[in-house]
């Protein structure tokens, strides 16, 4: 396959400007400007092909991944990834730099107007090289986007059950909706972390809002009974429903050693009772 | 360092694993501490894991046996300050020490001790 | 699936569980494994590389830090050329053991990580390799 002529990259080395103003004008045209300052855009258009010309000019041709286009390659990770957190999508990380074909086509439309095998094979080429780093834009748009994903499931996991004060020393952790194991685990997690962080001694995990619990769950409950107790605090389960006492009896689970309250009130009297607190009406 | 330092505090004895021990180093900690409760006629042991980021079964047995061990010579132990990470991978691992007294740091260990002593 | 970096660590005698504890640990880390499951992983490396030199008559721990698709892994693999384990199946009960232990390295090891895979004839020697993913 031929390679790029010195005399396409010079052609777009000395036409930056135009290719510039038809640039945006296709990406405006598009609706890929969407959300962007005009000002970044500017900026960052011109950044860009100028980072294309110099990658040209080191002569690693289409092969993107040589290190004579790291920085290319960086720059369109950092875009990529400064364009997954303003929420815009694949479609539009994509079209800029798709839309930099017409004005290239166009350039060298007119520059090699007389000799039409040249002009077929240097568009192949040309092509070839947006492809790629269109590709390569692509592919870390989709990382960025799935790492913010991930920490917004974590963030939503640890705030979906908060872990309260209710006293000095006296910790809840009121557990509401369906548990399921992952879940479990992250919330119990961060139970006991707070135990060390406010050096609380009593913790009270409260299921008064969990509808039913499964084998795992349940198990899961049990184990973070343990490491409390191995950490050296207590912890009390209050709110155990009719259905989930069933479930656990069911399972042959040893609930020895596990203080169980009706409900929230009576477990926090008792936490206090144990501290040696005691609350009176003023009368 | 081929010895875990014993500190006298009145009638209790503390101890504070800081380092990464091997096993061999813990049964001598585990000798030395029968050893110093029986010559002194301490009350109560203290051990303090707060600096142990990993316990595996070989130093969940130890600590079981010291506890054992003092129990018989009339002393009582409470092992303080287990980290999170630690605890879930011990219940993981199916060591939940029973019969061990914990609690969450040196100060209320020595507080529990004192109560357990006078009790009795 | 494509190992990123991979080497060998040699255990044969108490120090060098230590030793493979803190490279487990470190690798670990480098994986960026969140605190419980690195704790986990070095806890069952400690059960295994003590086994691979009590009852294996010391050997080697080989890892290997694995990118699959968006996950990271550690494997550890557990080998020496000692007698081997002739009743797998009890050896992998809770609570039984040939020497003087708990009986729960093995079966203890296993529930610490998401991939357990064990290898062993009598007179073969043994070789277990462990897998956690972040």
């Amino acid at each position: 396959m031929a390679a790029l002529q010195n005399s396409t990259l010079d052609a777009m080395k000395n036409n930056q400007p135009q290719l510039l103003t038809e640039w945006i004008k296709g990406l405006e045209a598009n609706g890929a400007t969407r959300n962007l300052k005009e000002q970044d855009l500017k900026q960052q258009t011109a950044e860009f092909l100028h980072l294309v010309v110099s990658g040209l000019e080191k002569g690693n041709g289409q092969n993107v991944a040589a290190p004579g286009w790291d920085e290319a390659r960086q720059y369109l990770e950092k875009l990529s990834h400064s364009r997954a957190l303003l929420g815009q999508d694949s479609h539009q990380t994509a079209s800029f730099i798709f839309s930099l074909k017409g004005p290239v086509f166009g350039l060298l439309q007119s520059h090699y107007k007389d000799n039409p095998a040249v002009l077929a094979e240097q568009l192949w080429e040309v092509s070839e090289l947006l492809d790629a780093l269109g590709m390569h834009t692509i592919r870390t748009f989709q990382k960025s986007r799935e790492a913010v994903i991930k920490r917004q499931q974590e963030e939503l996991l640890e705030l979906s059950t908060p872990v309260v004060k209710l006293w000095d020393g006296v910790l809840a952790l009121p557990m509401i909706g369906t548990l399921d194991s992952q879940r479990t685990q992250v919330v119990m997690e961060s139970l006991l972390q707070r135990i060390v962080d406010t050096g609380s001694e009593i913790a009270i995990i409260d299921i008064t809002g969990v509808p039913t619990v499964d084998t795992l769950v349940a198990q899961h409950l049990l184990k973070t009974v343990t490491a409390i107790r191995l950490m050296g605090a207590d912890c009390i389960i209050s709110g155990v429903r009719p259905q989930i006492a069933q479930t656990i009896v069911h399972l042959g689970l040893d609930l020895q050693g596990v203080v169980t309250k009706a409900n929230l009130a009576d477990a926090l009297k008792l936490a206090l009772n144990r501290l040696g607190i005691t609350v009176s009406k003023t009368v | 360092m081929d010895r875990i330092p014993i500190l006298q505090m009145g009638d209790f004895l503390l101890v504070t694993i800081q380092v990464d021990m091997h096993d061999q180093l813990a049964l001598t900690l585990q000798d030395d501490l029968s050893e110093r409760i029986s010559r002194t006629s301490a009350r109560g042991v203290l051990i303090d894991i707060s600096a142990l980021d990993m316990v595996d079964s070989f130093i969940g047995r130890m600590i079981g046996t010291i506890s054992g061990l003092s129990k018989i010579m009339d002393a009582e132990t409470v092992l303080v300050g287990m980290q999170p990470a630690v605890a879930i991978t011990l219940v993981e691992l199916g060591l939940t020490l029973p019969g061990v007294s914990t609690a969450l740091n040196v100060e209320r260990g020595m507080k529990l001790l004192q109560e357990r002593v006078r009790e009795q | 699936m494509s190992p990123r970096s991979s080497g060998t660590h040699p255990i044969n005698i108490e120090q060098d569980v230590v030793l493979a504890r803190q490279l487990a640990r470190k690798l670990a880390t480098e994986c960026g494994m969140r605190l419980i499951d690195l704790t986990k992983m070095v806890t069952a490396v400690s059960e295994l590389a003590r086994n691979t030199m009590v009852y294996g008559g010391g050997g080697d721990m080989d890892w290997q830090i694995i990118d699959e698709n968006s996950r990271v892994g550690l494997r550890l693999t557990f080998r020496d050329e000692g007698p081997g384990i002739p009743d797998i199946k009890l050896a992998m009960t809770d609570g039984w053991t040939s020497g003087s232990g708990l009986g729960l390295g093995l079966t203890g090891a296993k529930r610490l990580v998401d991939e357990f895979e064990l290898d062993t004839a009598p007179g073969q020697g043994t070789r277990i390799t462990i897998t956690r993913w972040t």
